[in-house]
């Protein structure tokens, strides 16, 4: 029945643990092994110009729902402008007022992005069906003529779409394309053009500006790209070539025509877009993307708090998991140590020293406190001063180690001032009692085994996945706990037991004696 | 490794975690356990319910107590000085005489004064206890071994540890102290651990660090096959102990003194599993058995009976 209650308590606790992290990985895109990189892009606008000494408005369009793309952060750079940002439709605009603007302004919107295969398009509601434009003769002749021609060659929405683009950007143009092509003088006008062309065949469609991110982007424009609904999505088409879908790497800064930045109060402003990539690891941009999802899971992490504490739990975090060990060492295969968790603090001290250099440091200063503690023993020293002076005589052993050590260019003892002189001092006196009362034999078992376990904990708790894994997913003690508990209830032989009661098999079964 | 532990659970051989969590957490309730490791307020209790002990001499509580612990000691010429916490015989010294100002160890070594007082300022200290923490010093009467044992334990004390579970007795060793032991009876430090069939009292071969053997490695004698002296009542007295401390799995360890007879050393209330390699019968045979009589009877000679007539 306890067993019972045991089993569905670890249970719960080790789903919930796993379950928690899994979601974390999931849904926040949060590695489970640590150091992996990911591209991040820093795009930047920059908005310049000249001030009348009057008060000066500025709207400037930002970029909203960024298909593909996670925002991580997000910088106004404006100096004493006032700032506000408001949604219309489906694009953002950043408002910038000023009561003065003097000589030549300069304002900055800069946005770090990271690629999110999970954020693709949005599915709105479909648009409404266009009205056809009317176009005067012989305009409206030539596009009927186009639009014809192009509905003969065509299945759907998408394939009509390409043909006419592709008959509209021809190398070798026919009169009726020559002369709508007289209509716009540049890459923007034209693609409105095709918008307008598309809507006398009732198609709804809308023009997309973005930055096409490849290497690095400097004093770069925003390109056009066209896109029409076919009733369920809105598909995108390169306006100039008739090739169907986004460019890699392309960031939607706004949706539909217009102007891209407004100005009220000085003179005209001109855009420049420039970007830069980097690699970030993944870990932050997993904390920036949960951040923007407002998930109080990982606001409430590890990594808010100050990197002091942080450091600490990064290593505290890692203790659980060498309790565990100890009791499997010690309850499974029934190895003996001095001190319950002893080992686990030398594991810990270990990871100062580095392992070789701590397992010879920790054997010498034993093996020298031992010899001093046994010297001290014929003195006849009451328990407690005993303990304080094999402390005192560790800590001289430690700084002559250093102090030789270091005249040898071995910096790397230096760090023996955190090895826990507390527990060596014990180790000494746990070992020297186990020594008297039990000899030789018993006291270097338990040595040997407190070593031992203290290896093995060292391996594991700096183990670099482990430690990533407990300190990204602290729910995952939860499940450590979990596991804990079941051992607890671990009622089969150790495994030194089936050597120590060996003996019992020499004797007869005891169903063939009575 | 498998098959091993397949052969050592048919023959019904507890592991540590199984004593630990199927038996002392159960059975013995927590808070019984300082009263079991505190050897002298076991002793009181022992004597208020007229439970055989050895007598005590004095007790060494301070400091200040060792300087005039020799005078108190008076003209007592042996007599056994141990630590009230203290386990598995640790820091126990045994005086068996005085030569004028010496006093001679069970090994025969001698010893001065101060190193007497010494041993026991190290007792106060709380060398020997359970946790370092201060103890008290118990002086007691030495028991002189049954002449039964002459021939078979090499100085000290042979005991006989009694495991008594819910008060029947199911399992008991007689522990014979050797040159490798120091004279202590602890299987652990060498001492020769031999089986007690629970009916009939007769022992069985002996276990020696992980060897049998039927005689003693000292003295050659044979220990197999000898009627323990006062069986009955080394039964009855183990069975009696358990009712007085309120703990369901003990140890009981007794001698048998040759003038007065069994008499109850201490209790334990985590007794080992060596008792299992003793009598080459694993524990649980017994303790299931035990456990699943639903019928404990309130004297200790019919828990006793039961025992003879159901144990094996």
């Amino acid at each position: 029945m306890r067993d019972m209650k045991l089993r569905v308590l670890a249970a719960l606790l080790f789903i919930g643990g796993v379950g928690l992290c899994l979601y974390k990985v999931s849904v926040f895109g949060l590695p489970l092994s640590p150091g992996q990189d990911e591209e991040v892009w820093t795009v930047q606008a920059r908005i310049a110009f000249k001030g009348a000494g009057k008060p000066a408005k500025v709207q400037f369009s930002i970029p909203n729902e960024m298909p593909g793309f996670v925002t991580l952060d997000e910088d106004f750079i404006s100096g004493n402008y006032g700032l506000a940002t408001e949604i219309k439709r489906e694009n953002r605009w950043a408002n910038w007022a000023v009561r003065r603007a003097n000589g030549p302004q300069t304002l900055y919107y800069r946005i770090s992005i990271a690629r999110d295969d999970n954020s693709n398009e949005l599915l709105g509601p479909p648009p409404p069906f266009p009205q056809a434009p009317v176009y005067p003769e012989p305009f409206n002749s030539a596009i009927k003529a186009i639009l014809e021609d192009v509905r003969s060659e065509s299945a759907d929405i998408a394939t009509y779409t390409r043909e006419l683009l592709i008959q509209l950007n021809e190398d070798k143009p026919n009169e009726n394309v020559e002369l709508l092509r007289g209509r716009a003088n540049n890459d923007e006008a034209w693609v409105y053009e095709i918008g307008e062309v598309l809507k006398g065949s009732r198609i709804p469609n809308r023009i997309v500006y973005g930055l096409e991110l490849n290497q690095s982007v400097n004093n770069a424009q925003l390109k056009p790209w066209l896109q029409v609904h076919n009733g369920r999505s809105w598909l995108s088409f390169n306006p100039l070539t008739g090739e169907q879908g986004l460019p890699e790497n392309f960031l939607v800064w706004r949706i539909g025509d217009g102007p891209l930045v407004w100005i009220d109060g000085a003179g005209a402003a001109e855009v420049t877009f420039s970007a830069a990539h980097n690699y970030r690891e993944i870990i932050d941009i997993a904390r920036k993307r949960a951040e923007r999802l407002d998930s109080y899971l990982v606001e409430a992490s590890l990594f808010n708090l100050p990197l002091e504490t942080q450091n600490v739990y990064r290593i505290l975090m890692m203790v659980p998991l060498g309790a565990l060990l100890v009791v499997i060492l010690r309850n499974v295969v029934g190895i003996r140590t001095f001190g319950t968790f002893m080992p686990v603090l030398i594991a810990l001290a270990f990871r100062e020293t580095q392992l070789l250099v701590g397992i010879m440091l920790f054997s010498l200063i034993v093996a020298i406190g031992l010899a001093i503690r046994f010297y001290l023993d014929r003195l006849m020293l009451l328990l407690v001063p005993r303990l304080a002076s094999v402390l005192t005589i560790v800590v001289i052993m430690m700084i002559i180690i250093s102090i030789v050590s270091n005249q040898f260019g071995a910096n790397r003892t230096l760090s023996v001032a955190l090895f826990p002189m507390v527990i060596l001092a014990m180790t000494i006196e746990r070992m020297s009692i186990v020594w008297e009362e039990l000899g030789a034999g018993d006291a270097l078992t338990e040595g040997a085994g407190s070593l031992f376990t203290a290896i093995l904990g060292y391996l594991l708790m700096t183990n670099e996945t482990l430690n990533h894994l407990f300190f990204v997913f602290p729910e995952l003690l939860f499940s450590l706990l979990a596991i804990t508990l079941l051992f607890g209830r671990y009622t089969g032989y150790r495994l030194t037991e089936l050597w120590r009661f060996r003996a019992a098999l020499k004797f007869d079964r005891p169903e063939q004696k009575s | 490794m498998i098959s091993w532990a397949r052969r050592l659970r048919e023959r019904g051989i507890m592991g540590i975690n199984q004593r630990n969590a199927e038996f002392i957490m159960p059975y013995n309730p927590r808070d019984q356990f300082p009263l079991v490791d505190d050897k002298l307020r076991t002793k009181r209790l022992a004597i208020e319910n007229g439970i055989a002990v050895p007598e005590l001499y004095a007790t060494v509580e301070i400091e200040h107590d060792v300087y005039s612990m020799l005078d108190t000691l008076g003209d007592h010429s042996s007599f056994v000085i141990k630590p009230n916490n203290g386990s598995g015989g640790n820091g126990v010294l045994v005086i068996s005489g005085r030569i004028g100002k010496h006093f001679s160890k069970s090994s025969g070594a001698l010893i001065n004064g101060q190193q007497v007082q010494r041993h026991t300022s190290n007792i106060l200290s709380g060398m020997y206890s359970l946790g370092g923490v201060p103890d008290t010093a118990i002086i007691e009467y030495r028991v002189e071994s049954d002449p039964f044992f002459d021939g078979i334990s090499y100085q000290g004390v042979p005991d006989i540890r009694v495991i008594v579970f819910r008060g029947i007795p199911v399992a008991s060793m007689l522990r014979l102290p050797t040159r490798d032991s120091d004279g202590k009876a602890n299987l652990h430090q060498g001492a020769v651990g031999v089986g007690i069939d629970i009916k009939s009292g007769i022992t069985r071969k002996g276990v020696r660090a992980n060897d049998m053997t039927t005689v003693h490695p000292d003295t050659f004698q044979p220990i197999d096959g000898l009627q323990i002296p006062h069986w009955d009542s080394i039964l009855t007295l183990a069975s009696r102990c358990s009712e007085l401390v309120g703990l369901s799995y003990i140890g009981v360890d007794i001698v048998v003194d040759r003038s007065k007879g069994p008499l109850v050393l201490e209790l334990n209330a985590r007794p080992g599993l060596n008792v299992q390699l003793a009598t080459g019968r694993g524990l649980l045979l017994n303790l299931r058995t035990v456990q699943q009589m639903e019928y404990i009877p309130a004297s200790a000679e019919a828990r006793v009976a039961l025992a003879c007539e159901q144990l094996g």
